[in-house]
Parts: structure tokens; C-alpha cells; sequence
């Protein structure tokens, strides 16, 4: 295996371009080495990426927020206002592993890695978070719920990396929201997960919705459909029911000693709920806050 | 194989040393440095043996690539205790008895440090929380909860109505 931390972008597509066979990306390395030890993969080439100018930097761009590659757990919910601005993304990614970890890990590897019980990526999907992709023929964006394509499997092309992470600008009665059921409440992995982003009017009448499920199949389930049945309403019990019940029917679990097929249908319907009505209400404090 | 060449600072004295490519920082440290205070458990980030402090940051040194450290700070047990003076929270462990067989014990020390260093005044909760990546198989961690709020309430020199 070859160990190499090069200085900039050209240099990483470069060797990940010219390296045959494996070659992994090193953020934090908090999945790739696990996989290392245990076999999972054996790379011919790491590529260290923490020297690249940037790739450890949070900015404000447009009215959102780009990420940086290699930015960790920790350095994310500890950046003022992120949490305020999208404490959906800000759970989900609190969630991953210990403080140890935490210190470690990135959305880009959550992402990258491709765990249909991954926290982050049903959060970055519903506020439609894209990536900076950079490779061979330059620099391009996709969405984040375009990367991963089936369980530990990715849709970067051969010298392509991903080199940060764009939170959209949002309107200003949005906010977010992501809840998961875990039997260990820390140190535990998703056994099903919903994220939910939420645009409200002046009046609380829903003008946008979205919702993510985690676990539930090989990908995220973004569900479909949903935009129609809320727009310039408000949310009462019925309509959570009816939503409730679309996200249960959109399942397509695996059965194992986690959780049945029939135990991570409910549930993910009963966390959808949740994750509406808390997504809801803050953005409905949003409102009361810029008119006091 | 060419081995790669490091220059780190451990336990604020600037050293360096060579390692293969796929060595881990836990496995140099051991091995290399004989620094084996630091203990390896599951080796997968789970169980917290071998946490140190990097650049500020607590991090498994199981799942750090030696090569990746060139040109950073590296806190471990070894240097928590000042010459022959005991850290505060070395002391209220075993004023506590906060350890039995003690394999987790450098990590869950080096762990409450960085919190500690972080949160002077940590909740219960907020310690449990901390230091969920921590596992001991003796103490049933009551003990090991108490010595670090025992350890913060002394480092604040807080010796309120309910000091014991």
C-alpha cells in the first residue's frame, strides 16, 4: 500500500487517476481503516487529503454553507450558527459514534460510505445538499442523495473525490429535523431513521416538505408525493396520519435480528411523524421569533 | 518497502520515527515509542482503550494512520501526571477506586481530560454522554462517573454545601 498526503486537488485526481487498483480516500478514517483491519478492503493507494488548502474550512457562501471535505463532527456542531441554521443535519451528524469518532468523522465519508443506516445522508437529502465533486475532467455537483447507489457503493467515477459539502440557502420559515430508533441511545447504528425539512408561510401554511428515510432500504427513501397533498395547508393530525402512512407503505427493509420487516415499517412511519412535527414546530418558532 | 519518515510532538517532546504505510498511530506508539500506556482493545474505534489526544482532539489512535500525524501534538497518558505529581483526575480514581482491572483506565483518563479541558462544569448526563465511547467491563462506571465530577468540582476549587 502506498501512504500519500499531496498539497493540493490536481495532485489527489492525479494519483487517484494513475493508481491501479484500490484506492481509498483518507478524511477521518473512521470507516476505511475499520475496513482495512477486518479485510473489507485491501487499497493499493490511501490519499490523505487533510493538506489540501480548504478542505478543513466551514464558509458562509450564498446565503447557505459549503463544508469542507475533511471537516469533523465535532468542528461542525461547534461552528456558530450551524446549529441554528440546519439543526437537522447538525443531529444527524452528532449521532455518528463517540466523541472519539467525532473527533474523526465526515459527511463525506458518511456519505461515501454508502451504509443504508448512514445518519447523515438522509438529512443532506431532504434539504437537497449537493456536493463539489473534483476529477479528471474538473470540477461538478451533484446532489447528495445521487451518490450512493446500493450498499457500500458509490457513483464517483475512477479519480474523482468529493472535496465538500453545499447546505443550500433556505427560505426563512424553514428548519429540520432528524430523529432515528437506536436500542442504545449512543454508540449504535440507525435501525431506522427520518429526516423532514419544512418551508412555512407568515400564516404556518406548509409551502414545502420533504422527507428522508434511513435504514429502511438499500437507499435512502426520499418520499414522493407528499408536496401535493400539504401545499398551503396546515398541519393537523390527519395529514400527519396520511403521511405517516405513505412513509410506512414506502419501506422496503430487510428482516434481521435488529428489526423486523413489519417493526421497521411502523417505525419509520412513527418517526416520520416525529421528525414533522419537530421540524414544524421550529420553524413555527422561527416565525414568532422575527415577529416579536 | 520504504518506510515513511514523521515528525511529531508527543507529549510535548518533538520527536520522530519511521513506519510502514499501513501502521496505525496506536501500533507506533506501543511498539515504536514503547508509549504502552495507551491500550489496544477492539482495535475498530468501539471500545475507547486507545484514545489519545490529537491536535486538541480526542481520537482513537486505533483508527489513526501513523503516516497521517507528521507535524502534530499527541497528548497520552504518559504525560498526564507531572514528574511525580498526579494528574487530579488520577488521584480521585483512586481516591474513588474508580478502576478494577484498569485496561480501560488510560483511555477513560485521557478521554475526561479532554472534556474536562472543554466543559469545567459537566452534568452527569453530559459525562455519561462523553464518555459512552469508553467501555469498562469491572466498574459498572458509577464509580469512574463519580470521580470525574469529583475530579471537576475540584479542579474549580468548588467545594460547595454538597462536597463529599
Amino acid at each position: 500500500m502506498i501512504f500519500a498526503k499531496p498539497n493540493s486537488e490536481q495532485e489527489v485526481v492525479s494519483l487517484l487517476k494513475e493508481t491501479q487498483g484500490i484506492t481509498r480516500i483518507l478524511g477521518g478514517g473512521t470507516d476505511v481503516l475499520v475496513q482495512m483491519k477486518s479485510g473489507v478492503t485491501d487499497p493499493d493507494l490511501i490519499v490523505d487529503i487533510k493538506n489540501i488548502p480548504g478542505i478543513r474550512e466551514i464558509k458562509k457562501v450564498n446565503g447557505g454553507y459549503e463544508i469542507g471535505a475533511a471537516v469533523s463532527g465535532s468542528e461542525f456542531n461547534n461552528y456558530p450558527g450551524l446549529k441554528e441554521f440546519t439543526p437537522g443535519i447538525a443531529e444527524a451528524f452528532d449521532l455518528i459514534g463517540s466523541s472519539q469518532i467525532q473527533g474523526r468523522c465526515t459527511l463525506a465519508g458518511n456519505i461515501c460510505n454508502a451504509s443504508p443506516a448512514a445518519d447523515t445522508t438522509p438529512a443532506l437529502s431532504v434539504s437537497k445538499c449537493r456536493v463539489k465533486i473534483v476529477g479528471p475532467n474538473g470540477l461538478r455537483e451533484d446532489l447528495v442523495s445521487n451518490i450512493p447507489i446500493g450498499p457500500g457503493k458509490n457513483s464517483l467515477k475512477k479519480g474523482e473525490f468529493i472535496k465538500s459539502i453545499i447546505i443550500p440557502k433556505r427560505p426563512l420559515y424553514s428548519s429540520d429535523s432528524y430523529i432515528r430508533f437506536t436500542p442504545r441511545s449512543e454508540m449504535d447504528i440507525a435501525v431506522v431513521s427520518a429526516a423532514c425539512f419544512i418551508t412555512l408561510n407568515q400564516e404556518k401554511l406548509i409551502k414545502e416538505l420533504n422527507i428522508s428515510l434511513g435504514a429502511v432500504a438499500p437507499l435512502v427513501v426520499n418520499i414522493k408525493g407528499i408536496n401535493e397533498l400539504v401545499m398551503n395547508k396546515n398541519l393537523n393530525d390527519n395529514l400527519i396520519s396520511q403521511i405517516s402512512l405513505i412513509c410506512s407503505s414506502s419501506c422496503d427493509p430487510i428482516d434481521d435480528k435488529r428489526g423486523t420487516i413489519e417493526f421497521r415499517s411502523h417505525v419509520a412511519g412513527v418517526l416520520a411523524k416525529r421528525s414533522i412535527i419537530l421540524a414544524h414546530s421550529r420553524a413555527g418558532e422561527k416565525i414568532e421569533k422575527i415577529a416579536r | 518497502m520504504k518506510k515513511l519518515h514523521v515528525n511529531v510532538s508527543v507529549n510535548n517532546n518533538d520527536l520522530e520515527f519511521l513506519c510502514n504505510p499501513e501502521d496505525t498511530l496506536l501500533d507506533v506508539l506501543r511498539n515504536d515509542l514503547n508509549l504502552t500506556g495507551t491500550k489496544e482493545g477492539c482495535s475498530t474505534g468501539d471500545c475507547g482503550a486507545c484514545s489519545v489526544i490529537l491536535d486538541k482532539k480526542l481520537v482513537c489512535s486505533c483508527l489513526v494512520l501513523a503516516a497521517e500525524v507528521d507535524g502534530s501534538d499527541i497528548d497520552t497518558i504518559e504525560g498526564m501526571a507531572e514528574e511525580n505529581k498526579l494528574h487530579v483526575l488520577q488521584e480521585k480514581f483512586l481516591e474513588h477506586a474508580a478502576l478494577q482491572c484498569g485496561i480501560c483506565t488510560p483511555g477513560i483518563l485521557i478521554a475526561a481530560k479532554s472534556l474536562l479541558e472543554k466543559n469545567q462544569n459537566p452534568t452527569e448526563k453530559e459525562v455519561r454522554y462523553w464518555l459512552a465511547g469508553n467501555l469498562c467491563r469491572c466498574t459498572g462506571y458509577d464509580k469512574i462517573i463519580r470521580a470525574v465530577l469529583d475530579a471537576a468540582r475540584e479542579m474549580r476549587k468548588d467545594y460547595g454545601p454538597n462536597y463529599s
